[in-house]
């Protein structure tokens, strides 16, 4: 599956697609990036005069690009790939270890531990744009088509 | 203590951290429901199931899956599984 089909399969738009390029994927991973516009609506309240990116739109760019690119992937080698796929997120739980600021790109990367009835768990790591770690921890979810 | 209780009591302590009925999980019996009665939910009832995997070294399937709801059917399952091996 090519890498623009993956993203044309996301149930997502603007303004909560948070996945410009899948790098790379395969059974056991993928890996994917994302620029934070700094016109993104959240920056003027979170926080006030401080612009930073708020921990819950870091996890979610890391459950899209991780969790659901990943199992669209995943779920294309099994069935058809005209059908609409269900998604639901059923558990994070991650670490912040550095800030993201306004028109910050960062890689996120995700490694299977297993995709069993459905259910899709994953190691999940973002990076900023000069290597540094971001945050990381384990996001779930069920997909099926 | 009998290979039922014992194997009661290793799958109480399986299903522990994904229960949210206390009171269902100390009363917890051969007719406990995992759903209805102990309230875990589906992604959670798939950690029972790949733990009881890990712990009984075997394989469960769809079928087994669907089956194992309660105490009762989940020992039937681990049963014929490990018959099976």
């Amino acid at each position: 599956m090519a890498h623009e089909e993956i993203i044309a399969k996301l149930p997502y738009q603007h303004p909560f697609l948070f996945v410009d390029e899948i790098l790379a994927v395969d059974e056991n991973g993928i890996s994917g990036s994302y620029t934070y516009k700094a016109t993104r609506d959240f920056y003027k309240g979170h926080f006030k005069n401080n612009p930073v990116t708020p921990g819950v739109i870091l996890t979610e760019t890391m459950a899209q690009i991780g969790l659901v690119s990943f199992g669209i992937y995943l779920l294309s080698k099994s069935s058809n790939a005209e059908s609409e796929i269900k998604i639901a997120l059923t558990s994070s739980e991650i670490d912040f270890f550095k800030p993201v600021f306004p028109s910050e790109k960062v890689i996120v990367k995700s490694q299977k531990e297993y995709f069993r009835f459905n259910k899709l768990k994953c190691k999940v790591e973002m990076f900023n744009e000069i290597g540094e770690l971001v945050c990381r921890g384990k996001i779930a979810g069920m997909m099926q088509e | 203590m009998s290979d039922k209780a014992q194997m009661i009591s290793e799958l109480k302590e399986i299903v522990k951290p994904y229960i949210q009925d206390e009171e269902a999980f100390e009363n917890l019996h051969e007719d406990t429901n995992f759903i209805t009665d102990l309230k875990i939910n589906s992604a959670n009832l798939i950690d029972v199931i790949l733990d009881v995997e890990d712990k009984y070294d075997i394989e469960l399937d769809n079928d087994s899956m669907d089956k194992m709801l309660s105490v009762k059917a989940a020992l039937e399952v681990i049963k014929t599984k490990i018959s099976e091996k």
